[in-house]
């Protein structure tokens, strides 16, 4: 049994053809069972998300299958194989494992470490699970691929920094304030992009939000959708002493607050800390602000800055993420190849000769004159129960190990006999090679 | 016994502050767990080392300096254990192991031999008095190593450029609030110490007060200190400006400890002094 994934993603495709390969939620089933029922394929998941369009496929074989996926493709959105080729990717074995590990934690997103990747793997799933095209090969593979996902964003800092400017805000407002759930932001200016930040602010804890604006009618407006206060545009000053963050982000063509305003307002509010994030173009905020104690003026250049700090910051830790990848590929590999025939039989011959011959020994070391032949008869006696009681298991899986249901039959009977630990597996086949 | 452990201990401070640095500047987590457990091996090694002494000296090792660093170090890489466990401060320990390291070389350099006490100055204010110090003087330390990681990330903060150490060190309320903290409790200790020194120097000589340089410093000290505080609690010096304040006043509490011992030599030249008696 092997794993097939065709697809393309952002990197390989232009837009143009990834919306035409797109399989909206509601035809994932149908698709997926023509894709089971008509082509060569075992089991099946589609991924269709905006950046990428993924068939995981498992089959015997190989080649078949993921020449049978890219028809698929090709069929269900009717554009000649010709156009598509170009754009697809295919990946088999252990390549195909670790494509989908780096998938669903989001190491081959546009966005690296974005976390929505991983619902959406997660959704594929449920999908095939649902039309019955996840056998025991994609169940194990998609549920190994959740885990790797969640422990790479557990044990590395791949998702800890923002990457978009509204939530880099916030970060660096967390990075001054530690908690914001005492904290009180003002917008001066109530553009979009202010609201975005805002509306993050609030749903990290900022409690009170003040709302300025030329037009007072837009400021009440926008203060309702938050439940904030709205305030007359030239009253803003009054109420810097008792806000933490400002953000401003009106049209006027120059500084509307001074470093003067601020030292008086940061005497009255004892120093503590206040956060400026000036998001208009030309400025609003003098620059010179930031020069004094607890004020920490950002504008856009600087919040893009941070942005790509960031990302260079999430491109040091998918390198730790990559290496929890490979260390999880070896695993899922080792059960893979647990899923032959033959080790399982050997294994479980192995097993019941183990229990086999302990139980002997103990039968034995409990009469005192036992005679050779006596100890013979004991001995083959129990190789003669062995070997009945494991004539039709074996037969069966000679016979239908190779079956529609043949990958499960095999890890049933490993879990049936305890033969789960792969480990030992493979460490007493390399004995018996060598 | 007590000097295999002490250079054990050492070693494994050295190995700690080397692994903490490579944590800095490669942020792996797999690294900073290897740094922890150095550190906090180091801590078992060094308290194993004063029990030792105090076994074979027959006597709770506050006496003379070399004693007093030993444990002054043992009791802030303690404290790195504490702020692990309440506040998962991994990155103090880049702080702190470099810290203990240079007081346990420095304890090196000192004369370690078990210093007999003249009868005079047998009293059990001499330990009490001696932890309260040193409990003190840990907690400024740390109000100093607060204070270090504050201008550290308010500079990064301030000059807009994220990179680094941004990323390891927590926010800055939670540094200012730390250090403010620490300091909250290093001054009722050192206040109780200098109380329990007075005792003890009564206890001793008959005298509460007798002008010694060490004395005046700690009243020096502690009005400084005092300072601190009540700019912190009544003026709102916060951040930058008590950060800068504390290190310059655990700066000062070092050179003059040191000069002191230069000029007056073990336990404020009381040893000596007691021997007189």
């Amino acid at each position: 049994m092997n794993i097939v994934i065709v697809g393309l993603n952002h990197r390989t495709a232009p837009i143009e053809i990834r919306e035409k390969l797109c399989f909206p939620a509601e035809v994932v089933g149908a698709a997926l069972k023509s894709l089971t029922n008509d082509y060569a394929v075992n089991e099946a998941v589609i991924i269709s998300t905006c950046n990428r369009v993924e068939i995981i496929g498992v089959s015997d074989n190989m080649e078949k299958c993921a020449w049978d996926t890219k028809r698929f493709l090709s069929d269900y959105h009717s554009i000649p194989l010709e156009e598509l080729d170009e754009h697809l990717y295919v990946h088999t074995g252990a390549d195909a494992v670790k494509h989908t590990f780096r998938v669903a934690a989001g190491l081959d997103s546009m966005v690296l470490g974005e976390p929505q990747i991983l619902g959406q793997v997660k959704d594929a799933y449920g999908h095939a699970v649902n039309n019955n095209t996840a056998g025991i090969i994609i169940n194990k593979l998609s549920h190994k691929a959740f885990s790797v996902a969640k422990r790479i964003r557990t044990e590395t800092k791949i998702g800890a920094s923002a990457v978009s400017i509204s939530f880099a805000a916030v970060e660096l407002a967390k990075k001054i304030f530690g908690e914001l759930s005492n904290k009180t932001a003002m917008l001066v200016g109530a553009g979009e992009m202010a609201e975005l930040a805002a509306k993050h602010l609030l749903k990290s804890g900022v409690k009170k939000i003040f709302v300025a604006n030329r037009t007072y009618e837009r400021a009440v407006n926008m203060a309702r959708e938050f439940d904030g206060t709205p305030i007359m545009f030239r009253e803003f000053p009054h109420h810097m002493k008792e806000v933490d963050i400002i953000i401003a982000s009106t049209a006027a063509p120059k500084f509307i607050i001074s470093p003067d305003d601020i030292a008086e307002a940061m005497n009255e509010r004892k120093n503590k800390p206040m956060f400026f994030i000036d998001i208009s173009v030309p400025r609003n905020i003098d620059p010179l602000v930031n020069n004094l104690d607890n004020a920490y003026v950002y504008d856009i250049d600087d919040l893009q800055g941070v942005v790509e700090a960031n990302m260079r910051e999430r491109k040091n830790e998918a390198k730790e993420a990559e290496a929890i990848v490979l260390s999880e590929i070896e695993s899922f590999h080792r059960w893979v190849k647990s899923l032959d025939v033959v080790p399982t039989i050997i294994a479980l011959r192995q097993n019941l000769e183990r229990i086999g011959k302990n139980e002997l020994e103990r039968v034995v070391a409990e009469f005192e004159n036992i005679t050779d032949k006596e100890r013979k008869a004991l001995s083959s006696m129990t190789t003669a129960i062995i070997n009945k009681v494991l004539h039709a298991p074996i037969m069966h899986l000679k016979k239908e190990s190779n079956g529609v249901d043949g990958d499960r039959l095999i890890d049933v009977t490993r879990r049936l006999f305890d033969l789960e630990d792969e480990e030992a597996i493979v460490k007493s086949k390399k004995v018996n090679e060598d | 016994m007590s000097h295999i452990f002490f250079h054990i201990t050492a070693g494994l401070y050295l190995v700690a502050t080397v692994v903490f640095t490579v944590y800095l500047f490669t942020h792996r987590a797999a690294i900073v767990k290897t740094a922890r457990a150095v550190l906090l091996a180091g801590l078992a090694t060094h308290v194993a080392t004063i029990l030792l002494r105090w076994h074979e000296g027959g006597r709770f090792p506050t006496t003379t300096l070399h004693e007093v660093l030993t444990l002054s170090a043992c009791i802030i890489v303690a404290a790195y254990g504490v702020f692990l466990y309440k506040y998962k401060l991994e990155v103090l320990g880049a702080f702190v192991a470099p810290f203990a390291l240079v007081m346990t070389i420095a304890a090196s350099l000192l004369p370690s031999e078990i210093v007999p006490l003249a009868p005079v100055l047998e009293s059990y204010w001499l330990p009490i008095h001696v932890i309260l110090a040193i409990l003190g003087n840990v907690f400024f330390a740390l109000t100093c190593v607060f204070g270090i990681m504050y201008l550290i990330q308010e500079r990064y903060l301030k000059a807009r450029k994220l990179k680094g150490l941004f990323f390891l060190l927590p926010s800055l309320d939670m540094l200012d609030d730390l250090s403010y903290r620490c300091l909250t409790y290093g001054f009722p200790l050192l206040t109780l110490a200098m109380i329990t020194g007075a005792i003890w120097s009564e206890y001793s000589f008959g005298s509460y007060w007798m002008w010694k340089h060490r004395q005046v410093w700690s009243l020096i000290m502690w009005g400084l200190y005092a300072g601190l505080l009540h700019g912190r609690i009544t003026s709102g010096w916060r951040g930058r400006k008590s950060a800068k304040y504390s290190i310059w006043a655990f700066v000062l509490l070092v050179v003059t400890s040191t000069i002191i011992y230069v000029l007056v030599g073990e336990g404020h030249g009381l040893i000596i002094e007691g021997q007189r008696h």
